[in-house]
């Protein structure tokens, strides 16, 4: 019974990662560039609900909100004053860099508003849980909440994406922006959405992930913003469900490790399963294989 | 007034003059030719005229409106399409989809509306549908109208592109190279369809084309280019028979 306690613990975690990865995911798909401040719009929606949430001492529903909307914007504008104008820079090195320095930026405004100790979050879900087989098996409220919303949001995203003309649009400037544009597409608008929807994602998966963890610092982003990374690698970089698959397996894999093996050895074997997954198929779990035609 | 006017087109990179005094006049409705050897500055021409580059000198009148520095989604709203010489779909997407990409910025609703699925979402994604599935059956391909286009055989996936460039609503079309890398019977159906194009949308055609065959049999009129300049200009059959023409093709 314990086997399956944890088990749901990891695939609770696992779907914070895959919220987080969606966003990785998304953008690399679509902008082909990596987002390293991603795991920074966390820590940035954490702390906004964290803020309004002692403001207004109440519902957390709307410090939800507002931070849904402030790290939209803040992706937005992001993508606007430091992403845009290197999209066309010889080197792809050039946004890869920005984005660590944005990462930076984020991490240490931060620490200058709200400083460098740990916070005590308190969790945006109320409800306790249930508890089955006459009390053997505890699963905790925050974990179903959070299984039931990467559900939702996954499922979201593909009708979003296959069904209306602006997922088709994003569809179709990840394969061939200069094709796209040329039918009449607003590419830099459709990577602004991308962006704003990831950023969105990105709030999201920082209550849950705070809510099941409930220390905050500046630098509450930086992990989970990895191993996100790591889980969208894994699924293959670009797929929507990849990176869900990716996130799951991630977040199993560590609970259960950290149970059963070490929890010291723990992100050594994540990072380690990264490795091997690599070597056997590069292109990840789901990732797609191109043959450039010469 | 002609539908296309461009005067004194001029671009280099670097030190080289890949087009120079570029000139031409598409009237409505022609289906004009531009043909030359080997980087003649065929495909620069097309690039120029989309707004891929911007020229050095030079402008570009489409229908009296002057489109020489937009970008290419502005040229695109203007009324230009285009395909590639190497075909470009969307090939992750299905053909209808593929058809819709280019519907997408003439049927309009808002990013609410599509997150939603309320409002217009539902009628306008069904006045999509219903036309992306009446061009895909006058290109004939609405019987594979689900499968992607990566699947397709190569002419069709010739008349996808085509279809796609349509569906943005374009007072003039460019076609790269249609023919490019299709056997004779394929060819013969590539004319068909373009002879279909200008019947049914009374399109104006503008093309590059190495297949001689093909621009003598469809083209109204030709301009020959040859290292970026204009060699010979005006009716086909006098073009064709222009000697300077047989000297740069033959050598």
């Amino acid at each position: 019974m314990s086997f399956l306690t944890y088990l749901i613990n990891g695939l609770s975690l696992g779907s914070i990662y895959a919220i987080i990865a969606l966003g990785y995911t998304m953008v690399y798909g679509i902008a082909k560039m990596l987002n390293f401040a991603h795991g920074d719009f966390i820590m940035v929606g954490c702390y906004i609900i964290f803020s309004v949430s002692a403001a207004l001492s109440g519902n957390p529903v709307i410090g939800i909100l507002i931070a849904i909307v402030l790290c939209t914007l803040l992706g937005i504008t992001t993508e606007f004053v430091a992403y845009r104008p290197l999209r066309g820079a010889a080197s792809p090195l050039a946004v890869l860099i920005t984005a660590i320095g944005v990462s930076y930026l984020l991490e240490n405004i931060a620490l200058l508003i709200f400083g460098a100790d740990i916070k005590s979050f308190t969790s945006v879900v109320k409800w306790e849980g249930i508890t089955l087989f006459d009390g053997q098996l505890k699963i905790q409220g925050v974990t179903i909440v959070t299984i039931v919303v990467s559900i939702v949001i996954l499922i979201g995203l593909q009708l979003f994406i296959n069904k209306t003309k602006q997922g088709q649009a994003m569809l179709a400037a990840s394969e061939d922006k200069g094709a796209a544009a040329l039918m009449g597409i607003n590419v830099n608008r459709t990577i602004m959405l991308t962006f704003a929807i990831g950023s969105a994602l990105a709030a999201i998966a920082g209550a849950l992930l705070c809510s099941a963890y409930p220390s905050l610092s500046p630098y509450t982003g930086a992990m989970p913003g990895i191993k996100a990374f790591v889980a969208a690698v894994l699924g293959g970089i670009g797929s929507i469900p990849g990176a869900m698959i990716g996130g799951l397996v991630l977040g199993i894999v560590e609970i259960l490790s950290k149970t059963y093996i070490s929890s010291q050895l723990s992100d050594a074997i994540v990072f380690g399963i990264l490795v091997i997954v690599l070597l056997v198929k590069p292109t990840g779990i789901l990732g797609k294989k191109y043959l450039e035609k010469v | 007034m002609a539908l296309l006017e461009v005067n004194n087109l001029s671009i280099s990179f670097g030190g080289l003059r890949a087009v120079g005094d570029f000139n031409l006049k598409i009237e409505k409705g022609e289906l004009y030719g531009l043909i030359g050897p080997n980087g003649a500055g065929k495909t620069t021409v097309f690039n120029l005229l989309t707004g891929v580059y911007k020229p050095d000198e030079g402008i570009i009148k489409l229908d009296g409106q002057d489109i020489t520095r937009k970008n290419t989604i502005e040229i695109n709203h203007a009324g230009i399409a285009r395909t590639f010489q190497n075909i470009r779909l969307f090939k992750q997407l299905s053909v209808i989809d593929n058809v819709k990409v280019g519907l997408s910025e003439r049927i309009k609703y808002s990013l609410f509306e599509s997150i939603f699925h309320i409002g217009s979402y539902r009628a306008k994604e069904k006045e999509m549908e219903e036309e992306a599935l009446r061009l895909l059956k006058v290109f004939d391909l609405d019987g594979e109208k689900d499968i992607l286009a990566s699947n397709l055989p190569y002419g069709k996936q010739r008349k996808l592109e085509i279809a796609r460039a349509m569906a943005t609503n374009p007072k003039l079309l460019l076609l790269d190279e249609p023919a490019a890398g299709m056997n004779p019977n394929e060819t013969k159906e590539l004319m068909d369809t373009i002879a279909l194009v200008r019947r049914e949308f009374d399109m104006t055609i503008l093309l590059i084309e190495h297949d001689m065959k093909l621009v003598s049999g469809i083209c109204e009129k030709l301009t020959v280019l040859n290292f970026g300049r204009v060699l010979c200009q005006g009716e086909t059959k006098e073009v064709l028979a222009d000697p300077e023409v047989i000297k740069a093709y033959l050598g």
